[in-house]
């Protein structure tokens, strides 16, 4: 039987680890995602897992070690924030190259300087390209969710692909509200047991996992991981739906609020999407026709389905809570580029929000939606609920 | 996503020709170190003395490539030099001075 409970993000995230019950957990404590490891040996210290729980003495050294136990068959799950991410940055390529599946859980936090433990996106933003599954949850529940859905596409022997799933610092991670947990025997049998190609502990058949490879062949090992992408775009939809056949909770790549017959769109990630949708339905109310795309699947970008549920809007706004200093911001990077590759030019107003926790109120999204309406669209970048 | 999903399959295939032919990861597959001539980097040479050895087998055990032979019963038998790289270690580490290093130039 499903039960309910008032919980976090972060405990709802430990929760599922603690039904996975991974072969092996080798973390590193940084705020706001030290929760979920704090809970998480909890359960190792009072014998409700027999995961191997190896504590270290840095971020760099947790994932190296979750990459070699994954390339050893090994079920790998850990999680990390900020500057905690950022020292991992050299391992990532690896783990996504070996093609050795993680569930990573990502609690967003800015990164320093200058220091600051609340949310934005700029730490798994800073991964997006180095060949891992980016999630990015609503709430405390997606998070739950996704953590148990990531195991099944992560470790598809066609995707072989580290995930990380994130929810937002302290606003997901650390705020209480109800969550519906699965039973036991319900997940255990949803995530079944890894089946390992090349394990590094399979003696009859011996690989070397981290061989040279110059310019002859690394192109086509980079081809290999685009392949894989691609399998989990395609895989993606079929693991959601077998989820929602044990859940009753369905989450796609993209999540359509009301974007139908909208005809202005406010196309945004992760937490502050619930103050959006709130918005949508008030500004409904009044005879605007308004909707939010929020985009849960961030890498693979699902290109092709965010172009076809924003064709023929009228002009769309992009919340981007993060930066990419002397460039364009990330989300809305992408989202040009799918419109602009699917023939749709539409008006994009690019609008940077919530840097380093700042609050992002109902009041904003309404002006963003208000010049939308009155044709107040130009090129440069807009910041939200900044001094200025 | 490689073809080849097991050493086995990839001996059938060769030299890979396309991407799909390319093992997963970079991984090599079988357990290919034992084809490697490691020995080719060697500048300098240990040259073992049976006279002296005692057979003690700290040299077999500080060897990084494996390359201290041995008898049935254990005995240091002399050097593999198809895997030794010249490090010199069995040298540093033999008590009895069994182990002398020598340039390769001296057995060209
Ligand atoms: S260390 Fe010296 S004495 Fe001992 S086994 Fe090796 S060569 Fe012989
Ligand atoms: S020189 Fe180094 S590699 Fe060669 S036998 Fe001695 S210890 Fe082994």
């Amino acid at each position: 039987m499903p039960r309910k409970e008032i919980t976090s993000g972060n405990w709802a995230f430990a929760e599922a680890m603690r039904q996975i019950d991974p072969d092996v957990v080798a973390a590193y404590p940084i705020t706001p995602s030290t929760d979920i490891i704090m809970k998480f040996a909890e359960f190792v210290a009072n014998g409700k897992v027999e995961t191997n729980f190896v504590t270290v003495e840095s971020e760099h050294s947790a994932i190296t070690a979750c990459v070699t136990a994954s390339a050893a068959g090994a079920r790998v799950m850990t999680a990390s924030s900020a500057n905690g991410v950022a020292l991992m940055h050299e391992i990532f390529p690896i783990a996504g190259c070996f093609r050795t599946p993680i569930v990573f859980g990502l609690v967003n936090r800015s990164v320093g300087a200058p220091i600051n433990i609340h949310c934005d996106h700029s730490d798994s933003m800073g991964q997006r390209d180095l060949g891992w599954i980016h999630l990015y949850c609503e709430d405390a529940q997606e998070a739950y969710d996704s953590a148990i859905m990531a195991v099944r596409l992560s470790e598809n022997n066609d995707v072989l692909t580290p995930v990380f799933v994130c929810q937002d610092g302290f606003i997901t991670s650390h705020g209480f509200e109800p969550v519906e947990y699965l039973d036991d025997e319900t997940v255990k049998n949803f995530v079944g047991e890894r089946e390992p190609l090349n394990s590094l502990l399979d003696v009859d058949n011996p690989v070397s996992y981290g061989s040279f490879a110059m310019s002859e062949y690394y192109f086509e090992i980079k081809r290999q991981q685009i392949e894989a992408n691609k399998k989990a775009l395609e895989l993606y939809d079929g693991i959601a739906k077998e989820y929602e056949a044990v859940s009753g909770r369905y989450y796609p790549m993209i999540d359509c609020y009301r974007t139908e017959d909208a005809d202005h769109v406010i196309v945004i990630m992760s937490s502050a999407s619930g103050a959006v949708k709130d918005v949508v339905d008030e500004m409904r109310d009044k005879g605007h026709k308004v909707g939010c795309l929020r985009i849960r699947m961030f890498r693979p970008f699902p290109k092709e389905a965010v172009a076809a549920a924003l064709k023929g809007k009228k002009a769309v706004a992009v919340l981007d809570r993060c930066l990419s200093l002397g460039g364009t911001a990330p989300l809305v990077a992408e989202v040009r580029s799918a419109l602009y590759a699917s023939g749709e030019m539409i008006p994009t107003n690019s609008c940077i929000y919530g840097l380093g926790g700042r609050d992002f109120f109902p009041q904003y999204a309404e002006d963003i939606f208000m010049d939308l309406i009155n044709g107040k669209i130009s090129p440069e970048e807009r910041y939200i609920g900044l001094l200025e | 996503m490689s073809d080849c999903k097991n050493w086995k399959e990839m001996k059938d295939v060769g030299k890979p020709k396309k991407w799909q032919d390319v093992p997963m990861g970079g991984i090599a597959y079988g357990a290919s170190a034992e084809n490697v001539e490691t020995g080719q980097w060697r500048s300098i040479r240990p040259v073992w003395n049976e006279e002296e050895c005692i057979s003690c087998m700290l040299c077999w055990v500080q060897c990084p490539d494996r390359s201290i032979t041995t008898d049935e019963n254990g005995k240091v038998t002399g050097i593999d030099y198809f895997y030794c790289k010249g490090c010199g270690i069995c040298a540093h580490v033999c008590p009895k001075k069994a182990i002398e290093m020598r340039p390769e130039a001296d057995f060209a």
